[in-house]
């Protein structure tokens, strides 16, 4: 298989990721469509390192998952914070920046 | 000993200034009171000694000692300097100054011996602040210097005319003083920059030279000129401007002396002596000058005739004399008139002193309720008569000769219709000023409607008017016998005046004087004449001078229908139409920000949904670049 095969699958879970974020109603919901974003990202990454022979890109993949997890531990301390105040972790009817 | 003249006017010139300095920054010294008058009078002697010594060092009327340090640097060269000019105007100007400065000190310690000592440090710091500004404005060799001295004599005239603050009718005075005189003040200072504009400098030296090289009336000189006049005018007290000389009285009577007779009010005419070659160019204005120098001599001298306090009669004559000098100068002979200043700055202050002596004496100002004054107090008498001699022009006194020279100086200049209404003024000054001879030291028990002064409750203490004491009669005798000296020495040595007269002028100068002294002298002591008779002979002249001319109501007038009319039109126009503009620029904006704020939903979720449509459009549009 080839590199495009690679980078079809990422573009497919990154759009995956992209579609649940905006259309999940649930904030747990859009912290899973993130970490698919993040890890379409990561398949990127090792595709390039490993067609193009360099490690480097893996190197940062290990960063970006080690970072990834202190997200998801933050994002979901940010939800369980959010459902302890507003009662609710549906993201619309989280709207304080309405103007 | 001969110390150059510039170093010697310095001197003059800092000691009161130091002194100042002393007194306003070290406030136990300034609160002491008569510790702090004794400093300010050697201030002023101090001065006093250095003017008469750089006169005496001065030699030819044609030497200029000058010693200027650059002030104000510019690209190339210096744009301003400050310093002192040293010749015959300025340092006889600066012995008149510091002598009177010095009288009116060592007086004003005996006038004002009831004041609170923390009152009387103050007059003082303000006396010594106005010696220096005064010898300052006389001193300086550019227009600058000047100009900042002009308006600190100006401070001066306000803080001291209201010494008295908590009378109300002081206070108004004192602002009068300052609003009316900071009229003219504008028009100097215009005048300044747009004479610097024209020639680039303001030095007077400098400014002479430019001077003669150009043609009378070259283009725009004529308005220069006018709005110089005009600063003189509003500081000396020239008609229309003169509404705040009168109402400067409510100072002590000392400070009327120095300032409001001897020395500021005489800046005006000072300032036209020293930029007469300016003046020379623009010929018009000077006929304006002397047109108007002579309507205020006439005027004032027939307002003076109807004022029966003291101090306004005296206030009115200086605003009549002053009349004189600038008629003079507008005539073309500036010596003449600077001459009179001169002599009018002695005796009008020793007229001023004199009577602050009566009011001392009796506590009023109103010469109908005085008489009889001569017998108590002689020595006042004596002295306030040589004054008045002085004044209405009598021979042997030192106004005499000065104002004789104005005369044939007016004639001299092809001014026919205002040496007529000076010969009048002469007629009426003799008249007026005999009137409050008559009517204050001498008359009878009956003097007025009121009676004497001192038969009223106030000074039932056992306390009848006396002389002054030593320390204010003394600056009166060294007054007076300087008037009769100048005028003995004018007879026999006075340089020749730079025009003919012709030979009937002297006897008509002299009789004109005596005409009013023997009209008043029939009306107020032989009482041959009825007053009141001869005042309702005068018909509407008599109600049109108690109102003063009207002036203060036209100035009214013009302020109620002009300026509030205008300034109603300006604040409808900025309420209405400014105001406008601007609310309805906010109301627009604050309408566009309501409909705008609805795109933001804060829901998180539309704003990745528009970041993503962003990154896709941007794609696409890139991919469509390449």
């Amino acid at each position: 298989m080839g590199l495009h095969a690679y980078l079809f699958l990422a573009a497919v879970v990154f759009s995956i990721g992209l579609f649940g974020v905006i259309t999940r109603r649930n904030t747990i919901g859009i912290l899973l469509g993130v970490e698919l974003m993040l890890n379409a990202v990561n398949i990127n990454l090792v595709a390039f390192s490993r067609f193009h022979g360099q490690t480097a890109g893996m190197i940062l993949t290990v960063f970006a998952i080690a970072i990834t997890v202190a997200e998801v531990a933050l994002g979901l301390a940010l939800v369980i914070l959010l459902f302890r105040t507003r009662r609710t972790a549906i993201a619309d009817q989280i709207d304080w920046l309405k103007g | 000993m001969s110390a150059r003249p510039d170093s010697l006017v310095l001197v003059a010139l800092l000691a009161p200034a130091a002194v100042f300095v002393l007194l306003a920054v070290v406030a136990p010294l300034r609160r002491s009171g008569r510790l702090a008058a004794l400093i300010s009078i050697a201030g002023a002697l101090t001065a006093l000694g250095a003017a008469i010594l750089a006169w005496r060092n001065l030699g030819e009327d044609i030497d200029v000692f000058r010693h200027v340090w650059a002030w104000l640097p510019q690209h190339e060269g210096v744009l301003a300097t400050v310093g002192v000019l040293a010749d015959t105007y300025s340092v006889k100007m600066l012995v008149l100054v510091s002598l009177v400065a010095t009288l009116v000190q060592v007086y004003s310690l005996g006038y004002l011996s009831d004041e609170p000592p923390a009152a009387l440090g103050r007059y003082y710091m303000y006396q010594s602040l106005f010696a220096f500004s005064m010898m300052g404005l006389v001193l300086a060799p550019n227009f600058l210097q000047l100009f900042i001295c002009w308006e600190l004599v100006g401070l001066c005239s306000y803080l001291l005319i209201g010494f008295w603050y908590r009378k109300a009718s002081a206070a108004r005075a004192a602002v009068k003083a300052f609003w009316t005189t900071k009229a003219g003040d504008v028009g100097l200072l215009i005048g300044i920059v747009l004479l610097w504009r024209m020639t680039g400098t303001f030095d007077f030296a400098e400014l002479e030279v430019w001077a003669g090289s150009q043609q009378a009336g070259i283009a725009g000189i004529s308005l220069i000129a006018f709005c110089l006049y005009l600063g003189a005018a509003g500081k000396s007290a020239q008609f229309p401007l003169h509404i705040w000389l009168p109402d400067a009285m409510e100072g002590p009577t000392p400070v009327s002396a120095l300032i409001h007779a001897a020395t500021m009010v005489t800046a005006g005419v000072y300032l036209l002596t020293r930029t007469a070659f300016l003046f020379e160019l623009a010929p018009d204005v000077m006929t304006l000058v002397a047109w108007v120098g002579a309507g205020t001599a006439l005027m004032a001298a027939i307002l003076a005739c109807a004022q029966d306090d003291i101090k306004r009669v005296l206030a009115y004559s200086t605003v009549s004399q002053l009349g004189y000098m600038m008629a003079a100068i507008g005539a073309g002979f500036a010596n003449a008139g600077f001459l009179h200043l001169l002599t009018h700055g002695v005796f009008k202050a020793l007229l001023f002193l004199g009577a602050g002596a009566v009011i001392h004496a009796v506590h009023t100002n109103d010469i109908t309720r005085m008489g009889r004054l001569a017998k108590s107090m002689p020595q006042t008498a004596v002295v306030f008569i040589i004054g008045t001699l002085s004044l209405a022009g009598v021979p042997l006194f030192a106004g005499f000769l000065s104002k004789e020279e104005i005369l044939g100086a007016v004639l001299a200049g092809g001014l026919t219709v205002p040496f007529v209404m000076l010969a009048v003024a002469a007629f009426l000054t003799a008249f007026y000023m005999f009137r409050v001879v008559f009517l204050t030291f001498f008359g009878t028990a009956d003097a007025g409607p009121k009676g004497p002064a001192y038969e009223e409750p106030v000074h039932a203490r056992g306390h009848h008017p006396h002389d002054a004491p030593a320390v204010m009669t003394i600056p009166l005798w060294i007054l007076a016998l300087l008037s009769m000296a100048i005028g003995i020495l004018f007879m026999f040595h006075h340089e020749e005046p730079q025009f003919e007269s012709p030979v009937w002028l002297t006897p008509a100068a002299v009789g004109v004087g005596l005409a009013g002294i023997g009209l008043a002298w029939l009306t107020f002591q032989r009482r041959s004449i009825d007053g009141d008779r001869l005042a309702s002979a005068m018909g509407p002249l008599r109600t049109a001078a108690h109102a003063g001319f009207w002036i203060d109501d036209a100035f009214l007038f013009v302020y109620r229908s002009v300026l509030l009319v205008f300034s109603r039109t300006i604040g409808w126009i900025d309420r209405y139409v400014v105001d406008g503009i601007v609310n309805v620029m906010s109301a627009w904006t604050v309408m566009g920000g309501g409909r705008l704020r609805r795109m933001q939903t804060g829901r998180v979720q539309d704003y990745v949904f528009g970041v993503a449509v962003g990154v896709v459009a941007l794609l696409i549009w890139l991919g469509g670049v390449k």
